[in-house]
């Protein structure tokens, strides 16, 4: 019974990182039909941006004081990751933005191999895993035999947390309705005084937000980081999007919730273990998608006039 | 008359332009030149396969300074008469395919008289074929995978896998047992979870210490398989931690050790982990690796051996702080048994593809005292050097705990 929960734990935990840069990929989406595969490498980027601000901007007394230590580093890989978002949009996606769809995702995957080249090649020995700062709690909460990490809890207060006050944004705030009526008709959006530049650049750096905070989490929860996390967890955050029915901020979340659980029960349960978890998650997905083909909570494909 | 001789002496002139740019290439890596010996008949390499870029790359970069340094000495010492050696390091970033690759380019260059790797047996499992093709010695540092050399029944019925095919290590039907020994006698730990990435090494490595394992009275509780790239473990943790293991052994590599060894330890498993060679490197400990964590490694530790003092000051010197590795010393022997057999090799006449079956013949009779003690080979090209060491990480480094042979 302990193992269940543990695993049930273990999978929660995973599907709070794959949520957060889930999201990223559904917002795009939804705003220019556009699967952003270089979105993974936003969150790599970042990731790497709060080691460098550690390192290099740190003061050595304040590596110290996770308190003050571990907001920067935030601070730091958010930045970055923003940063590398909107100069993404404006210089490869933009000029593409009436172009057939093919060429934007091609352009997505040609940025994607040059950010991780260019961090291997820029950033000092990121050829190999680099260690992350120990600035995070330590140690666990214990409940009975099952084992909670405290950044693991961390991880999954944030995912939610950040997930509500989004969802909150969209539905309520008047750029959320902005954002909204860009989704459904960019012409009409344009005709009712909607600027869509500001509004997909707006929502590429909400995903950069959100990509830039899992970046940072990823380094504390797994203790290391290395220039392919962003194409592994990037394809479950894709994987999540597409399950949860891409364009739905509820729908990449509760997927990428999923993705997570089966991943470790699959591995404790199903036959081959481990070595085959990921053969059950796109299992599950196949099966989701040959039923409805929008996923759990995407609209039906609409026309466009 | 006169006009023809200043037209072939132009010609002579552009042939040694072409020929000192080729030679000039050629040093890339190789360092000095000897300086006072002769030179006159040309180049030849040594190649070196080994991951330079990567997650392994500590590994392969001490594997091919070493290999260099052994060079530049026999350059110096006019070890090789007539000819100056060069060293044409390839990168195999621990894949195969990438391996097949470096392999074949070093096996169409006509100079190339031995290769010194690789550091993964997956690897040299696709390099050995090609370099047997143009019957290229090649002499590993590191490869501990017995079917290499013995075959796949490389216990009940050894057989010569590639009569091209060396290595300067002990192998893991020797390294396995002689952990298992270590974990359940001397460290009394009786129930034991393998975890391992599925690779030849780590999937042989793990093999063979299980049989000793439950031999010994122990008992195998758990096995697991990680993927090379995984970096979260909860599952699999979750998984063991459930059958309460008293250590963990990983077969594979420091990449996924480190962290592995970390998240054990968050996740409530506060037990051991015990690897082989593959996770005997400062960069284990960097990624996450505990006090009390395990290692075998080949040979005795290269800082206490009195015949390393010599290769561990000549490399501090030309390579400064930067480490040798777990197998600098074995790369330095590897090298030289190739530069010894090529010197013995030309001593009835110059280099030439014919050669070749000369050199290989002359490999497999070196006989040397090099930087880790004797260097001689077996009827299967194993190293008749059988030693191994148990380390174990204390104070945030590794510290040697016992070094031996395998008895039984």
């Amino acid at each position: 019974m302990s193992v269940l929960l543990q695993q049930l734990v273990n999978g929660v935990m995973q599907g709070a990182l794959i949520a957060l840069i889930a999201l990223g990929y559904t917002m795009v989406y939804g705003i220019i039909q556009l699967i952003n595969f270089a979105h993974g490498e936003v969150f790599m980027v970042a990731s790497y941006g709060g080691l460098a601000t550690y390192t290099w901007l740190l003061p050595e007394d304040l590596k110290k004081v996770p308190y003050v230590a571990l907001p920067l580093m935030f601070v730091g890989g958010i930045i970055v990751a923003v940063i590398v978002a909107v100069i993404m949009e404006r210089f490869a996606y933009r000029p593409l933005r009436n172009a057939p769809r093919l060429a934007p995702l091609i352009t997505a995957l040609g940025v994607s191999v040059f950010l991780q080249e260019f961090v291997r090649n820029v950033y000092p020995n990121a050829t190999s895993n680099l260690p992350y700062p120990k600035v995070f709690p330590e140690g666990a909460l214990q409940l009975g035999d099952v084992n909670i990490s405290w950044t693991g809890l961390l991880l999954v207060l944030l995912s939610v947390g950040l997930a509500v006050v989004l969802q909150t944004y969209i539905n309520q705030s008047r750029m959320g309705r902005a954002m909204r009526a860009t989704a459904q008709d960019p012409d009409t959006a344009k005709l009712m005084g909607v600027d869509p530049d500001r509004v997909i650049v707006l929502t590429f750096i909400f995903g950069a937000v959100l990509a830039g905070v899992a970046g940072i989490l990823y380094g504390g929860y797994l203790s290391n980081i290395n220039i392919d996390m962003g194409f592994q967890t990037g394809i479950f955050a894709f994987t999540a999007a597409v399950l949860g029915g891409v364009g739905s901020i509820r729908g990449a979340v509760i997927g990428a919730f999923i993705i997570g659980l089966i991943k470790t029960l699959a591995g404790q349960y199903m036959p081959g273990g481990t070595q085959y978890d990921y053969v059950w998650i796109f299992v599950v997905l196949i099966l989701v998608l040959v039923f409805r083909p929008q996923g759990l909570f995407g609209e039906p494909e609409r026309v466009r006039a | 008359m006169r006009k023809h001789s200043v037209k072939s002496a132009a010609i002579v002139g552009a042939a040694l332009l072409v020929l000192a740019a080729c030679s000039s290439n050629k040093t890339e890596g190789g360092g000095n030149n000897g300086g006072s010996c002769d030179t006159s008949k040309g180049t030849l390499t040594v190649g070196v396969v080994a991951p330079l870029s990567g997650n392994l790359s500590a590994l392969g970069i001490g594997i091919k300074q070493s290999a260099e340094l052994a060079v530049d000495e026999a350059n110096k010492k006019c070890t090789v008469k007539g000819y100056k050696l060069a060293v044409s390091a390839q990168d195999d970033e621990a894949n195969p395919a990438k391996g097949a690759q470096a392999a074949t380019k070093l096996s169409t260059d006509p100079t190339v008289v031995g290769v010194v790797g690789t550091l993964n047996s997956s690897v040299a499992q696709t390099v050995q074929p090609i370099l047997k093709e143009k019957k290229i010695p090649q002499v590993s540092p590191a490869n501990t995978n017995p079917t290499l050399t013995r075959g796949n029944d490389f216990l009940t019925a050894p057989k010569r896998a590639f009569e091209n095919y060396f290595r300067v290590c002990t192998t893991d039907d020797l390294q396995g047992p002689y952990a298992a020994n270590y974990l359940v006698e001397k460290a009394g730990k009786k129930k034991i979870a393998i975890i391992t990435d599925g690779k030849t090494y780590g999937e042989g490595l793990a093999a063979e210490l299980s049989k000793q394992v439950t031999k010994k009275g122990g008992q195998i509780v758990g096995s697991e398989k990680v993927g090379e790239k995984d970096t979260d473990f909860s599952g699999v943790i979750a998984k063991i931690k459930a059958t309460n293991p008293e250590a963990v052994y990983y077969g594979g590599e420091y990449p996924v050790a480190g962290p592995l060894s970390k998240q054990m330890k968050d996740a409530g498993l506060n037990v051991p982990l015990m690897g082989g060679d593959g996770i005997f490197d400062g960069k284990f400990i960097e990624l996450g690796g505990k006090e009390g964590d395990l290692a075998t490694s080949v040979g005795a530790p290269t800082e206490s051996l009195a015949t390393a003092k010599a290769f561990v000051d000549a490399y501090k010197a030309k390579f400064g702080k930067e480490d040798y590795a777990a197998y600098g010393a074995f790369s330095y022997d590897a090298a030289n048994a190739l530069i010894g057999a090529l010197a013995a090799t030309l001593s009835s006449g110059d280099w030439s593809d014919s050669k070749r079956d000369e050199m290989l013949t002359n490999v497999g009779k070196y006989s040397g005292s090099g930087a880790t003690g004797e260097v001689k080979f077996d009827q299967y090209g194993d190293s008749t050097n059988k030693v191994l060491t148990v380390y174990s990480v204390t104070s945030g480094k590794w510290k040697d705990v016992e070094t031996g042979t395998f008895t039984g």
